[in-house]
């Protein structure tokens, strides 16, 4: 009975599903024969009936009955649509006509290359990490080895909240927090929105997405952090780009490095991009400084790491060729829908 | 900071490498070079002439016509509307049909009628200097028809530096050339000038105060000034520098004033000493006081502004009151002046945290300044004032008065690191040899020394304020050693156990949401006006936004409008991001929001037909999607309007199952919308992202059974929610009923007044049985009867 039953319902399903896909009356005549006809399987199924049990036989029946009148009403139902609209893909039909839309939704290039690149430093064992957008200047500067009367601290402008709390800088006062909290191995990336005070221009916004990355753990050296950060150019500018690694200065770490990576529009000739000198800068990175593990706590004669910063909306200027950051903060639709498919 | 090529070989002879393979180096080893010039750009057409007469020119008053020996063999006739030409003087030349630096060409032209044969320049006309007003006069002997280039030392490059806050020693050439040497400090020199007066004379040393011809000189504020020199010089003529001095000027981009300023600012940029010259006439006393301002005193500085100093502040005092800013700017009433004969000199070492907290105050930055503030090398003062007096001497004559004096209340300690080379390995992941790290260190001025157990002592240079540890060692070992030379080698990691942000799942739904409906992620700055912010900012870009948000939805409406404004008429935009609000603690409150806006069409125009506007069913459904995600429970539900403080129209709130409410959504009212009239309807909604991830998802077996549908046709009266006829339903029905749902409102007709129809779908499902129909009908009159008794419904054409 069981079965009978679901052999049923199953009939019902693909014969409801046939109907409502016939684009033609031929074709809907095609369903009715296959469906109902003297040979149909329906036709069969009713025959079936009769090897029942008595008992079982009038609730067979009834069901069947209920099947068979069901798909007749739904082949009315398609006849008469057939017979109202023109043929939809009948031969002769200007197939050249457009397709029907929707909408389609696109994610901010900031966001798309921020997750392409947690993505990557994921495979290097990164998770991701978050921290308050205002700070207090113990995290946003003395935690990170910034003295404020240092002119390391005038480097960049700082929007104040009150004499001691600021709009971070950078995403680095994520690496103290999450160093409290948790013991190494430490392998964070921090996304975040980070504040300069500079006015608008066509290369600086005050405030603006940056990616930070901490790596501490027994025995990280120098030749590792160079690994990982070329690793990581590879995977995201491709195989054969190129990284440099030159002196720089951040009080947060030691030996610092500014990384660039060789021109994506030049491959290193030189152009107007990379100011020919066939090198892209992309990022600060470096060793980090001893005193940031003592201002957690950390043994810094045990424990070594590298940390490293990069903007996130340079890099989707380079990614997409984006010629002024005021795009990427504007909201213009035309240039967000430019990310559909992205 | 700008450097002349041609000045660091004369620094370093050993120096083989071009200004372009020395920019390369110094931005692998030290600092960027942000630009390399040649100075000699568009200037090899041009020719030192003299002017041999000077004549009125016979139709206009303010033109001269001159004849000037340009090496060939007639003088050449060039009228010229300078305010002064000297005869005999020489001037830079430009032939007829040549180019000038711009690229514009000269031409023969007639002046009122007076023939002209190409043009003398200025400085700016030869893009080497600011002065446009007058033809550029050459101090100095030269031959006519001499190339320009080699006349004014022009044949040189300028590298722009980028020197990084930790190594003031890069400021001047001098240091730069120690980093660049192929033997380091060891290859430099300092060469002579041309007709070098050579110059001995004994220093006095003195604790905290003492005298030099007659001046008394006195440190009252030790720390604020460790050590200061100071010397006289007499008899001298202030006057226009000669032409190699200035050259070398203007190379770096600093333009000549007179010979005494001229020697202090090129000594400057050679040794990277900050110097200053007062008239000694000027001096009260005559004293040079070195102290903090008193309450109340003001310094007219050289720049022209009268300013207001505190006592925090150090100042050069004469026996009453400031003559200059103590490492940032002299006074205007002892400035140097044509007619000074008499100098004081000073060459000192000012505090770093002294001199900012003055270049702060003043808010006034100069080349001293930005040095004294990264720390300058205290021991460095004698050889810059040795320097400074014989240039001075040659270039402007006079004589050293007496001794010079030296008071020097704190001597520094010379400052020893410990550095071990198997830390140095361990750090850089490399097998450096002892003699590796020595090399790479010993060039740059740093001493190294067997300290025992493994451990070198390192004396620190006392240019290097910014070496005091070992890791500050080991980044010089390691970029004098070349970043470039350490392998790429993975090595194996550890994964960590720091958990991940508990946002990173929930930003990753609501944008797939969002996007699933086909809106645009946005990103927009906190930034908002008194009124849509509660957090103030103390020093704001802009005084109209100086506050940051306390919603997103307020600055997506913005947004909307700047899309309206540019004809965009469907918008859909959605922004995750953080809203500020005043909390009790330090920090403010920090929420993270989504917020969404939208207008215009539900989909794109299409051929077919319109598919009409989005409208508030779609509002609905897109808010209850975004607090599906937000999180497990939440409610999509009618305001509640004596709670809600905010202006949407038609407003829905998302209701936690605990009654906390995360967030709202309606129609933009038209007064909160700067919108054409050809604009549709505008949507918006915010809600509060909760982290963390929704409950796992529990497989339901799939029904087996057949389902059993009922419609009901329900005349409800008056204003009955809805919601709360489906409740009924929902109450008084037995589990087999699967779900409800509305297919049709109706009102009108023949309904009675202030009545609805609503039609519902009921179905029935057992999970173990087919349901018979006497059971559905059973059920389906529990309803009525209980939607009748409850809430007098009734059921339509019953
Ligand atoms: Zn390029």
């Amino acid at each position: 009975m069981e079965v009978f039953l679901s052999s049923l319902r199953e009939l019902e399903e693909s014969g409801a599903a046939a109907i409502a896909a016939a684009a033609a009356p031929e074709e809907l005549e095609r369903v009715r024969v296959e469906y109902l006809g003297r040979k149909a399987r329906l036709t069969q199924l009713l025959r079936g009936v009769r090897e029942l049990p008595e008992e079982q036989r009038p609730e067979a029946g009834a069901e069947a009955n209920r099947v068979k009148n069901r798909l007749l009403e739904l082949l009315d139902q398609r006849a008469s649509q057939l017979a109202a609209a023109p043929a939809a893909a009948a031969p002769g039909t200007d197939l050249t006509l457009p397709g029907r839309g929707r909408w389609r939704g696109a994610r901010h290039p900031c966001t798309l290359v921020a997750d392409e690149i947690c993505d990557i430093f994921k495979e290097l064992g990164f998770v991701r990490a978050r921290g308050p957008e205002a700070e207090t200047t113990w995290y946003n500067f003395t935690a990170l080895n910034t003295p404020l009367d240092h002119p390391a601290a005038d480097e960049q402008d700082t929007f104040y909240l009150a004499e001691d709390i600021v709009l971070r800088t950078h995403t680095s006062p994520v690496q103290t927090r999450v160093m409290e909290k948790w013991k190494p191995p430490v392998r964070i990336v921090v996304p975040g929105v980070v504040y300069r005070r500079d006015p608008f221009d066509a290369s600086h916004a005050p405030a603006f997405e940056q990616i930070e990355g901490l790596a501490v753990d027994e025995g990280i050296s120098f030749v590792e952090f160079k690994a990982s950060i070329s690793y990581f150019v590879r995977r995201f500018f491709g195989e054969d780009t190129a990284t440099r690694f030159r002196p720089s200065f951040f009080p947060f770490t030691e030996p610092s490095a500014e990384v660039d990576v060789s021109c994506l529009l030049c491959h290193g000739e030189g152009c107007s991009a990379c100011k020919g000198t066939g090198w892209i800068e992309i990022m600060g990175a470096g060793m980090v400084d001893p005193a940031v593990f003592d201002n957690v706590g950390y043994d810094s004669e045990r424990y070594t790491g590298f940390a490293f910063g990069m903007g996130v909306g340079r890099i989707a200027m380079l990614r997409y060729r984006i010629p002024d950051i005021r795009l990427l903060y504007e909201s213009d639709v035309r240039f967000l829908e430019q990310f559909e498919r992205a | 900071m700008n450097v002349s090529y041609r000045w660091l070989k004369e620094l370093a002879p050993s120096i083989e490498d071009s200004a372009a393979e020395l920019a390369e180096r110094l931005t692998y080893i030290a600092v960027p070079v942000d630009d390399i010039v040649w100075l000699g750009e568009g200037l090899s057409d041009l020719v030192v002439g003299k002017v041999l007469s000077v004549s009125k020119h016979p139709k206009a008053d303010r033109l001269v016509v001159c004849q000037v020996d340009v090496g060939r063999q007639e003088p050449v006739q060039v009228v010229t509307g300078a305010p002064v030409v000297v005869e005999g003087a020489f001037y830079p030349y430009v032939g007829a049909g040549q180019a000038l630096p711009g690229g514009q060409t000269v031409k023969s032209v007639k002046l009122r009628g007076e023939p002209s044969e190409g043009m003398l320049c200025s400085e700016r006309e030869l893009g080497i200097g600011r002065d446009a007003a007058g033809i550029m006069q050459l101090h100095g002997e030269f031959k006519p028809g001499d190339s320009l280039l080699e006349a004014l030392e022009l044949d040189d490059y300028r590298l722009d530096i980028d020197v990084t806050p930790n190594r003031p020693d890069l400021l001047g050439h001098w240091g730069v050339a120690r980093e660049l040497a192929p033997g380091g400090a060891a290859d430099l020199q300092l060469p002579a000038f041309p007709e070098h007066a050579r110059v001995e004379y004994s220093v006095a040393k003195a604790e905290t105060e003492g005298t030099t011809a007659g001046v008394t000189v006195r440190i009252e504020d030790r720390e604020g000034c460790p050590r200061y020199m100071g010397a006289v010089i007499r008899g001298l003529s202030v006057g226009p520098s000669p032409e190699w001095l200035a050259n070398r000027l203007r190379a770096i981009g600093q333009q000549p004033i007179n010979n005494v300023v001229d020697a202090t600012n090129y000594v400057l940029h050679e040794l990277n000493q900050p110097l200053h010259a007062f008239d000694l006439a000027t001096l009260g006393g005559p004293a040079v006081v070195i102290r903090r301002a008193h309450k109340g005193e003001r310094l007219r500085t050289l720049d022209g502004k009268d300013r207001a100093l505190d006592r925090e502040m150090l100042v050069i005092a004469d026996a009453e009151v400031p003559t200059a800013m103590a490492g940032l700017m002299g006074g205007e009433a002892t400035e140097v002046t044509e007619s000074t004969q008499d100098l004081f000199l000073e060459c000192a070492y000012f505090d770093p945290k002294r001199v900012r907290h003055a270049s702060k105050g003043l808010a006034l930055d100069t080349d001293a300044s930005f040095r004294f503030q990264r720390g300058m090398d205290p021991e460095g003062l004698p050889c810059a004032m040795q320097r400074v007096i014989e240039l001075i001497l040659t270039v402007a004559g006079g004589t050293v008065d007496g001794d010079a004096i030296d008071v020097h209340p704190s001597p520094l300690e010379r400052r020893f690191v410990g550095l071990r080379p198997r830390r140095v390995n361990h750090l850089l992941g490399v097998e450096l040899e002892p003699g590796t790290i020595e090399d790479c260190l010993r060039p740059i001025g740093f001493e190294l020394r067997e300290g025992g157990e493994g451990v070198l002592d390192v004396a620190v240079p006392t240019w290097r304020p910014d070496i005091e540890r070992e890791i500050d060692l080991i980044e010089e070992v390691a970029r004098r050693y070349g970043y470039d030379r350490f392998p790429d080698e993975m090595k194996t990691f550890r994964p960590t156990i720091v958990r991940e942000d508990d946002y990173v799942d929930a930003f990753r739904r609501l944008r797939e949401v969002m996007i699933g409906f086909g809106f645009l992620e946005a990103k927009t700055t906190p930034f908002a006006p008194e009124g849509e912010g509660e957090v103030r900012l103390l020093n704001p870009l802009s005084e109209r936004e100086d506050h940051l948000r306390s919603d997103l939805l307020t600055g997506l409406i913005h947004r909307v409008e700047h899309n309206l404004a540019r004809g965009q008429r469907d918008v859909r935009l959605f922004e995750l991001g953080t809203a500020f609000g005043s909390a009790a603690g330090p920090l403010p409150a920090e929420s993270i929001r989504m917020a969404a806006v939208w207008t215009g069409r539900r989909a794109p125009s299409h051929w077919t037909g319109e598919g009409g506007e989005w409208d508030v069913w779609d509002l609905k459904w897109v808010l209850t999607a975004v607090a599906a995600q937000a999180t497990p429970g939440a409610e999509v539900q009618p305001v509640d309007h004596a709670s809600y403080s905010g202006n949407l129209e038609e407003p829905l709130a998302v209701v936690t199952p605990d009654g906390r409410t995360l967030g709202w959504a309606g129609r933009v009212p038209a007064a909160a919308i700067e919108a054409p009239r050809w604009a549709g309807a505008v949507w918006g909604l915010e809600i509060e992202v909760a982290p963390g991830r929704p409950e796992t998802v529990a497989y339901r077996p799939l029904p087996v059974h057949p389902a059993v549908e009922r419609d009901l046709a329900l005349v409800v009266e008056g204003r009955i929610p809805t919601a709360e006829v489906g409740g009924v339903i929902r109450e008084v029905a037995p589990a087999t009923l699967e779900s409800v749902s509305v297919f049709d409102v109706f009102e009108g007709g023949s309904l009675p007044e202030g009545s609805r129809s609503i039609a519902w779908r009921l179905r029935f499902r057992a999970p173990d049985r087919t349901l018979t129909d006497d059971e559905v009908d059973k059920a389906v009159n529990r309803i009525t009867s209980a939607l009748q008794e409850k809430l007098n419904v009734a059921v339509r054409g019953a």
